[in-house]
């Protein structure tokens, strides 16, 4: 009674909320909210330029978020602007010239929809492999990163001090957190991408007792969302990456009703 | 210019040696012709008023700004503990003392808990981090400090959010670690009166060096009591720095920083 679409769906989605958990957990910590969703907006460009130099549209969006989480890097050592700032910049004017750059390419039309809110059900199991290769390659590498990245969340000049080499560290995480966006565009879209890392993470954390705790149940809590708002899609004819979204939602507020330990 | 590491064979006796240190931002010092030396064993108090430069010498001698002009010149091989002013943990940071303190190094339970005796912080190894008080923040935050056995501790205002009492007992358990470890301490105050308690030997910082020596000839200097304002004199623990007083009375060289040496820049 399944079709091979929902298969595929929701490996695809169960995939990405695993990965996407325990790096939310530390967007959340890190108050880099609007640094994803900054990445996640430079995606458009990649797809843009991936039809421009008909190269494959997720390599392109990856290659596009991978620069900009350089640039970013570097930019913020400057300390030029405010850093809310720069991502505001980066941020807009991505998602513009993505936009303005679909807009020239004649004889092309592409679904737009598609791009900012997901596609989750046309995902094709070269998409999987994808998923799932670079899913597997950002969390053993983030497993690594684990205790250092910890250590600068606290207190970055305490970790320096320490020895942590802080900046190799964050352009590492930087750029891991820029791949996986990129495989998570397909799921949920590009304006919802930082949904994912935030609300899974934010639901559990009261009632985790460790770092690790909390990264494993918002992975958990993800991919129920994932499964959830992939039903409600189904019984409800509603848009798929949205339903995720929503689902998610639910999750943190009935979360928040569950009394602290203490 | 830089940071240089002593040769083993080096006859200086001192851990770490600031020398003519600028450092400036927008056109302005914020540290000017800073020379100190730290012998071993000593405790250094740095007073002086709100952006005096306190912080940033700290973070210079840490390493974590480069001074403008000036060398750093730390010991071979100085094991530094180093205590930062303000350690936000949010609410819902899922972390314990004992994992906190295991961050950056790996440490036996039985260490983790010999330091925690040390600081006064017995029974908090298995509190959360997120949990606790000022008082005890400050203390977990000097026993990390001591895990690395330092030959210098670096603290950044150690005993702020904490009520006088415990002040006060926060200043005298530095001096008794300085005296159990053999630890030189560097570090940041802003109350006048009771860091006097454990301390050899104050510098009086606003940017460059107004004054330095033992508390108790600080204390009378003239240019202390200028840059403190004279109500300060009746009891000494009134922090007030007088909007009149003017710098340019006080003693300082040139110096090869940046603004160039010709330039009256102070302030």
């Amino acid at each position: 009674m399944f079709a091979d679409f929902l298969v595929r769906a929701l490996a695809a989605g169960i995939g990405v909320a695993l990965v996407a958990g325990p790096f939310g957990t530390f967007v959340v910590w890190r108050r880099m909210a609007y640094f994803g969703d900054t990445l996640a907006h430079s995606a458009l460009l990649g797809v843009a330029l991936g039809f421009l130099l008909q190269v494959d549209p997720l390599l392109a969006v990856m290659a596009v978020c991978l620069l900009v989480a350089v640039l970013l890097f570097f930019l913020q050592r400057q300390q030029r602007l405010p850093s809310d700032t720069l991502l505001g910049i980066l941020s807009h004017s991505a998602l513009s010239l993505g936009l303005v750059t679909i807009a020239f390419i004649d004889n092309l039309r592409i679904d737009l929809l598609a791009y900012l809110f997901g596609d989750i059900l046309a995902v094709g199991s070269r998409d999987l492999v994808m998923i799932y290769g670079s899913g597997i390659f950002a969390l053993v590498l983030l497993l690594i990163l684990w205790r250092p990245l910890l250590a600068i969340s606290l207190h970055e000049d305490l970790a320096r001090v320490e020895g942590v080499p802080v900046d190799l560290v964050q352009l590492a995480f930087s750029c891991l957190l820029a791949l996986v966006v990129a495989i998570m565009m397909k799921v949920v879209g590009l304006l919802l991408i930082t949904s994912l890392f935030i609300l899974p993470a934010a639901a559990v954390r009261r009632l985790s007792r460790s770092p690790e705790q909390m990264a494993v149940l918002a992975a958990l809590a993800g991919a129920v969302a994932v499964c959830g708002g992939l039903y409600g899609s189904w019984q409800f004819d509603t848009p798929a990456g949205p339903s995720i979204v929503v689902c998610a939602t639910l999750i943190f507020a009935l979360l928040q009703l569950v009394p602290l330990r203490r | 210019m830089g940071y240089e590491k002593q040769k083993p064979g080096d006859k200086t006796e001192s851990l770490l040696t600031l020398e003519k240190i600028c450092l400036v931002r927008g056109g302005r010092h914020i540290l000017e012709n800073v020379s100190c030396a730290i012998a071993p064993g000593e405790i250094i108090t740095l007073i002086g008023p709100n952006g005096a430069g306190k912080t940033s010498l700290l973070k210079v001698a840490l390493g974590l700004l480069k001074a403008d002009s000036g060398q750093v010149v730390r010991a071979a091989d100085l094991r530094i503990g180093y205590m930062p002013q303000k350690l936000v943990v949010d609410r819902t940071f899922p972390l314990s003392v004992a994992r906190f303190m295991r961050l950056t190094g790996r440490y036996s339970q039985s260490q983790l808990q010999q330091v925690l005796d040390a600081v006064g912080a017995s029974r908090l190894l298995t509190a959360r981090l997120a949990d606790l008080s000022g008082g005890e923040l400050q203390r977990v935050l000097l026993g990390r400090a001591l895990l690395r056995r330092p030959q210098l501790l670096v603290l950044d205002e150690p005993v702020q959010g904490v009520d006088v009492q415990g002040q006060v007992e926060l200043f005298e358990l530095i001096g008794k670690l300085r005296d159990d470890y053999g630890c030189a301490v560097l570090m940041v105050s802003h109350d006048l009166h009771l860091v006097m308690i454990a301390t050899d030997r104050v510098i009086c910082l606003n940017q460059h060096i107004c004054c330095t020596g033992t508390p108790e000839v600080v204390q009378r200097d003239e240019q202390f009591l200028k840059l403190f304002g004279p109500a300060i004199l009746p009891h000494l623990a009134i922090y007030n720095h007088d909007p009149q007083h003017r710098h340019d009375q006080c003693p300082h060289q040139g110096c090869s920083c940046p603004l160039g040496q010709e330039q009256d820049h102070v302030r």
